[in-house]
């Protein structure tokens, strides 16, 4: 097997933007998923998101390591220094959980949690499963071993969207609400960024974004069926693109707090 | 000096605790996946139980600690690898006894990486069959969380991975 040191520049350039595609996707949506630390509708729901806010984070710090390894820099500076326009996350994932902070007048939305987290396990899920033939070894087996642990969330997730479907006439309200809001930018997983063909054709990622989206659109569209949800119709074109590092303004204050720990001292030995 | 050897270091490394779950070993647990020596040099190659597992650095300082003092030895790399992936089904008997005896109920086999939720597994502190699960996730990323409706105590039990 080839280091990191003997490979192609096209090839290492395809993998390093897949890399942060990854790394930067968990990141997100694990800092999103801490934010419920607290505020969950129910204890084993708030025991849930930081079990799970652990794994993601847990994900994005493997991925990091991977860049630190191709030698992109410290994993902890490609976590917490690069700006917004650097970010390779999808934008569904950097959308606040609601309106308010923990500290003043939380009003988090439960429905849009468990949709959000649902459309992204299962794109995760596809994603790792094409990610397990990766050509770059190291990437292959970190995905196979991550995919053991995302079985759960996936799990966990569709059960709620199967509850809140039954859950009657408020649950069904804000459900269809939450999906009305995540369908808008859901599109956005399945763009592969600028780097998409070369990802492909190196055999990183072997598969296109399309087939991506068709292998999930199967799966979602039998899961609600299953919880007698109408399916909601193909998921528009997102509006940014944050596999381009076209991302919202929530962004930027999202890694402002996510970071506000670390850049008071970067040289501190955690 | 006399030349350490693999089965010193293996012997060694049984000394090496889970931080969490004391009275079981990084061996016992199946997180030693190879030692290999150069010398005086060991490496010794460990395998995560979950990605996000916050002691596994505790657990890499405990190795190295534990191994350089074996006598023989000059340096101790430990490589986290995820070639073999962890799976609970690398728990040893040994460990699956210890986990219980601590009140954790051992993991079912792997059968593809769900927790059955058909069966509850039997409380670790009663012996009875009659649990029930409370939450798939718990304070650990390799735990849930049951009750027993026969002694009226919740317990911890390995998730299958």
């Amino acid at each position: 097997m080839s280091g990191p040191s003997e490979l192609r520049p096209e090839y290492r350039q395809a993998l390093v933007e897949l890399l942060y595609q990854l790394a930067d996707d968990d990141l997100t949506m694990g800092h999103r998923d801490s934010e419920w630390l607290g505020l969950a509708p129910h204890i084993e729901e708030d025991v849930a998101f930081a079990s799970i806010a652990q794994d993601e984070v847990g994900h994005a710090a493997i991925y990091y390591r991977l860049l630190e390894e191709l030698g992109e820099g410290k994993a902890d500076d490609l976590a917490h220094l690069r700006p917004a326009g650097a970010r390779r996350n999808a934008v569904l994932l950097e959308r606040p959980n609601g309106t308010g902070t923990y500290l003043v007048e939380p009003h988090f939305d439960w429905a849009f949690a468990v949709v959000r987290h649902y459309l992204y396990d299962l794109f995760d899920a596809v994603r790792l499963e094409a990610l397990v033939q990766s050509s770059y070894a190291p990437l292959a087996q970190v995905a196979a071993k991550i995919r053991r642990e995302e079985r759960y969330h996936l799990l966990h997730h569709e059960t709620w969207l199967r509850r809140l479907a039954r859950g009657g006439e408020e649950a069904g309200r804000r459900l269809e609400a939450a999906l009305r809001q995540a369908w808008a930018e859901a599109g956005g997983l399945f763009d592969l960024g600028p780097q998409a063909e070369a990802i492909r054709a190196e055999g990183l990622l072997p598969a296109t974004g399309e087939e991506l989206l068709a292998r999930w659109t199967a799966r979602a569209q039998a899961a609600f069926a299953a919880a007698g949800l109408a399916w909601p119709g193909a998921l528009p074109p997102a509006p940014l693109n944050g596999r381009a590092g076209q991302h919202s303004e929530d962004l930027p204050a999202l890694l402002e707090t996510l970071s506000e720990v670390y850049r008071l001292e970067p040289a501190a030995q955690w | 000096m006399a030349m350490v050897t693999v089965e010193q270091v293996w012997a060694a490394l049984q000394d090496v605790k889970d931080p969490e779950i004391p009275p079981v070993s990084v061996v016992e647990m199946g997180m030693v996946s190879r030692v290999a020596l150069d010398g005086g040099k060991v490496l010794v190659e460990a395998t995560p139980t979950f990605v996000g597992c916050p002691a596994l650095e505790i657990i890499r300082k405990a190795i190295v600690d534990r191994v350089r003092a074996e006598a023989g030895v000059e340096a101790v790399e430990v490589r986290f690898v995820f070639d073999p992936p962890w799976t609970t089904d690398r728990i040893t008997p040994a460990g699956r006894e210890k986990l219980k005896s601590f009140g954790i109920a051992p993991p079912p086999a792997y059968n593809g990486g769900l927790l059955d939720l058909e069966v509850a597994p039997r409380c670790p502190f009663c012996g009875s069959a009659d649990t029930h699960l409370e939450n798939v996730f718990g304070p650990t990323a390799c735990r849930s969380i049951f009750y027993c409706d026969a002694c009226r105590n919740p317990f911890e039990a390995m998730k299958p991975v």
